[in-house]
């Protein structure tokens, strides 16, 4: 089988890999997440029309009937409407928008109306960021423990890469970062984290079959026999997830995305940067063979 | 060498297989709308039954059957979902006050799967329609209604005894006694710090005058706002069966927050109204003439702001008392509320009446409620509630005897306030005061499309996956998407019977799933290829490749399984479906892609000398 060279790439890998972090971290700081209904609070407010409707009257009659801080957009289709309201949520503010724009004689029907206390959104940013941290302190620890710290110092440098990325896309493009996204952006860690694991069990393996001191050369092998599967898990992954995408509809979308960007950046990750990183933190056989095992197996020998 | 398994490896998988397809059955029977009878004062019948499918019937809406379910239930399933809605107006329409009407999915699940409690999943919210509500239970005003309580009943006290106080104050967390003298103070002290053991006292002097601070240990205060949080989750259960919601849920969420969520409900200012409704009663006395200042206070009347009473600081008893409460009207056609007090309510009110026949007896009508609007302060928005609580005095009238554990009130305004105020006495008042913080609601029309979106995605995204295998691996992509198909069978029968709620990210995680659980798989299949290019035997390579990819199969979905459970721990609604979906489905990808997958090549090719494996 035809073997490729990704070890000798590295560098090539590494300054990818830099540029887009820092790209993501510049996106991150400089535009802000634009962040969904769930961690900003508000009010939400689902439209459907009988026929597509003109979004600067929709502005308009908002605007004679009181209501200020309001952004209007149409939602998939032409005919389906969101309204924004930053006001807040006061009884029944849903049957008020519908009332307000049906006064102009249009037909609505109400799909959804959402709102969200300003501190439950808080609340759940504060969450969300330490369920993530917690998340990737209990993956280095369970990579520590089965493997060896070096190895889970990478698999933690590459997942937040990832993560680092998806974020930095939703900033850059503006997408409206929720709670399903950041549902997908979990999963994202745990798909990564699966390849990452992947990878390191093989080169693991082959370190201790091979009596070679080359690491850069086992680390290509190790890559080199686990492309194809990682090429056919991230495959079959990302075609369920273009199904979700184009017909999961438009609740799904954003949650959609994420996993597609975060499954491309894993897959990358997973076979440049844990494996290479590891070359970085200069890994050695005696990290993995541990030193009383091999002296079982030399007393076996001598006779 | 053969690939074997013993007999009882293939009979256990083969059990497994069984009971998943029977758990995962029920979810292939579509759910009836159906509108929901139900009584608890009335009497429901046959007849009554058919009196009411005639009328759906003369109204031009098709029943697919109707039913009694129980001794005061009923359950009529229709043929068309758009006929629901007003199929409960005409069956609300015909029966009178005493009946429930609620609108319902009806499983039509055989009994024989029923009898094994095979049940289908639950949707969630966001497939079947309906509202969700956030509230938060006001624990500071939780404390200060305790510490009220206390007051009054501290004042009582001391007046039995004799014991001459000035004045009582509460703040925060605790209650401050002002004594004319040092040696009324300690002869207090000595009474109240028996009955009152939940508080710390200190004595303070301030010049001539006396105090007793009585402070709530942190204990009391955590034991309070947890009996707040547990008295008003009983009552909004209580309101939301009142409603006559089906499958309505009700729980608790974190130290001092309460979800909502109740399907099928569309008028959610109803909802919010019943449930976010504070109203209660207070029974007290009319004020002596001679009594001093600080043991009366003057409202005025509901009915007639202009005129006011002045009454008595104690309270003979509250709302909480009663026991039942139902509406109805006088001889002159007006509105009341009958009420019915429990045990110790009756006596209380027995033993204040009896010694004061002929004073006036008030009944005042609380209301709390907040408004909240949201302040710029410091460049920050932040959210400020003011707490607002009206008291009226809805009726005043001679106690002409000793009254007993039932009466009637009057005063109010409509037959629809009165109806309200007894249901809001049945339920029970809410301990502390509430808030909506959160509130979703989603029309019928989207949970529907929703969920045909979702089924589609699986189907597409499925169809992918098992096209994918069979093309890269042949005769193996026959057993891996065997293997799936298992996997998704058991994953939807560890939801039905988990009980798990399916929601839209919940289909996303069966979905995500399906991709990621052929990952085992391709693991085996992989190994198994690098071993025949060895030119290893053929069975010795299936076997080499299951052995060898075990390890890093189970380090891998371990992980993700870790990842899984943060996210459940940390998400709320949808995203724990999610999380749910995600590590069952990560459980049941590696059962049925290390066992059941093996189980197949097996029995297959696994006994026989094969020289080429198609993979």
């Amino acid at each position: 089988m035809r073997q490729l060279d990704f070890m000798g790439k590295r560098r090539i890998a590494f300054i990818v890999s830099i540029v887009l972090t820092i790209v993501s971290i510049a996106a991150l700081a400089i535009l802000h997440l634009n962040l969904g209904l769930d961690f900003t609070g508000g009010t939400v407010v689902e439209l459907h029309y009988a026929v597509a409707p003109s979004l600067d009257d929709i502005r308009t009659l908002l605007a004679n009937s009181g209501f200020e801080n309001f952004q209007v957009q149409t939602f998939g289709a032409t005919d389906e409407i969101l309204v924004r309201l930053q006001q807040t949520f006061d009884n029944d503010v849903g049957n008020q928008v519908v009332s307000a724009l049906s006064s102009g004689g249009a037909q609505i029907d109400l799909v959804r109306a959402e709102f969200v206390g300003a501190q439950v959104g808080d609340q759940l940013r504060d969450q969300s960021g330490l369920g993530m941290l917690i998340a990737l302190a209990g993956v280095a620890v369970y990579v520590a423990f089965r493997f060896q710290y070096k190895f889970a110092l990478c698999a933690i440098i590459s997942l937040g890469h990832d993560v680092l990325i998806v974020l930095g896309l939703f900033a850059l493009f503006q997408w409206e970062f929720d709670l399903t996204v950041l549902a997908g952006i979990m999963a994202v860690i745990g798909y990564s984290l699966n390849d990452t694991i992947i990878v390191y069990d093989r080169i693991r393996e082959n370190i201790r079959l091979s009596r070679s001191d080359d690491l850069a050369q086992i680390f290509n092998e190790a890559i080199n026999q686990t492309l194809s599967r990682t090429l056919a898990t991230s495959g079959t992954t990302l075609l369920v997830l273009f199904a979700l995408f184009f017909l999961g509809g438009d609740m799904i979308h954003n949650f959609s995305i994420s996993l597609i960007l975060g499954i491309v950046a894993g897959t990358f990750s997973s076979i440049y940067v844990a494996a290479a990183l590891l070359i970085v933190f200069k890994l050695e056989r005696q990290d993995l063979i541990p030193v009383k095992k091999e002296n079982v197996e030399g007393e076996e020998e001598l006779p | 060498m053969l690939n074997r398994y013993p007999l009882w490896k293939y009979l256990l998988i083969l059990i497994v297989c069984v009971v998943g397809v029977i758990y995962a059955l029920p979810n292939l029977y579509p759910q009836d709308p159906a509108v929901q009878i139900s009584t608890t004062n009335g009497s429901l019948d046959s007849q009554q039954l058919d009196r009411v499918t005639q009328a759906l019937s003369d109204d031009d809406i098709q029943v697919k059957s109707a039913a009694m379910t129980g001794n005061n239930t009923a359950l009529i399933r229709l043929s068309n979902a758009e006929q629901q809605l007003p199929a409960r107006d005409v069956v609300d329409n015909l029966l009178d006050n005493d009946y429930t009407v609620a609108l319902n999915l009806a499983d039509s699940t055989p009994s024989w799967l029923t009898s094994l409690s095979a049940t289908p999943m639950k949707l969630g919210l966001d497939l079947r329609g309906g509202v969700h509500f956030l509230l938060e239970v006001d624990m500071e005003a939780a404390v200060k209604q305790r510490l009220e309580a206390t007051a009054s009943a501290i004042r009582a006290d001391l007046r039995d005894q004799r014991i001459r106080y000035r004045s009582t104050d509460v703040d925060d967390n605790a209650l401050h006694l002002e004594f004319a003298n040092a040696e009324d103070r300690d002869a207090a002290r000595a009474q109240i710090s028996q009955t009152f053991n939940e508080f710390q006292f200190e004595n303070r002097d301030e010049g001539r005058r006396a105090f007793l601070d009585m402070t709530l240990t942190e204990q009391a205060i955590k034991d309070i706002q947890d009996y707040a949080v547990q008295q008003n989750l009983t009552t909004i259960r209580n309101r939301v069966n009142e409603l006559g919601v089906s499958e309505p849920l009700v729980q608790r969420q974190g130290p001092s927050r309460i979800v909502v969520e109740l399907p099928g409900v569309q008028d959610t200012a109803e909802a919010k109204r019943i449930v976010g409704a504070t109203a209660n009663l207070e029974f007290r006395l009319e004020a002596r003439p001679d009594a001093p200042d600080s043991e009366t206070e003057t409202f005025p009347f509901r009915n007639d702001p202009q005129r006011t009473a002045t009454l008595s600081r104690d309270v003979i008893i509250t709302g909480d008392r009663v026991s039942s409460a139902s509406q109805g009207f006088d001889q002159n056609g007006r509105p009341q509320v009958n009420i019915n007090l429990d045990g110790t309510g009756g006596s209380l009110m027995n033993q204040a009446t009896r010694t004061n026949i002929g004073r006036n007896m008030a009944v005042l009508y609380i209301d709390h409620s907040t408004e909240t609007r949201t302040v710029t302060r410091g460049g920050k928005q932040v959210e400020e509630r003011i707490p607002t609580t009206s008291r009226s005095i809805i009726s005043l009238a001679t106690v002409q005897s000793a009254l007993s554990n039932r009466f009637r009130i009057t005063g109010l305004d409509s037959p629809t306030e009165a109806s309200e105020l007894a249901l809001l006495l049945r339920s029970g008042s809410l301990a502390a005061p509430i808030y909506f913080v959160q509130e979703r609601t989603i029309g019928p029309s989207l949970g529907a499309q929703n969920i045909q979106r979702g089924i589609f995605s699986v189907i597409v995204g499925g169809l992918l996956v098992i096209a994918f295998m069979l093309i890269r691996y042949k005769a193996f992509g026959v057993i891996a998407n065997a293997a799936l198909a298992v996997n998704l069978v058991l994953l939807i029968a560890a939801m039905s019977l988990l009980g798990a709620t399916l929601t839209l990210p919940g289909i996303a995680g069966i979905v995500l799933t399906l991709g990621m659980a052929v990952d085992a798989n391709v693991l085996i299949y992989e190994r198994i290829r690098e071993e025949l290019r060895r030119k290893t035997p053929a069975q010795q390579a299936i076997h080499a490749g299951y052995g060898r990819a075990f390890t890093s199969i189970v380090d891998a979905n371990l992980t993700t399984l870790l990842v899984a459970v943060v996210l459940f721990s940390i998400g709320t609604g949808p995203i724990k479906g999610f999380a749910v979906t995600l590590s069952l489905g990560i459980l049941t990808s590696m059962f049925t892609g290390i066992l059941v997958s093996r189980a197949l090549v097996n029995l297959s090719i696994g006994g026989k000398p094969v020289k080429k494996l198609w993979i």
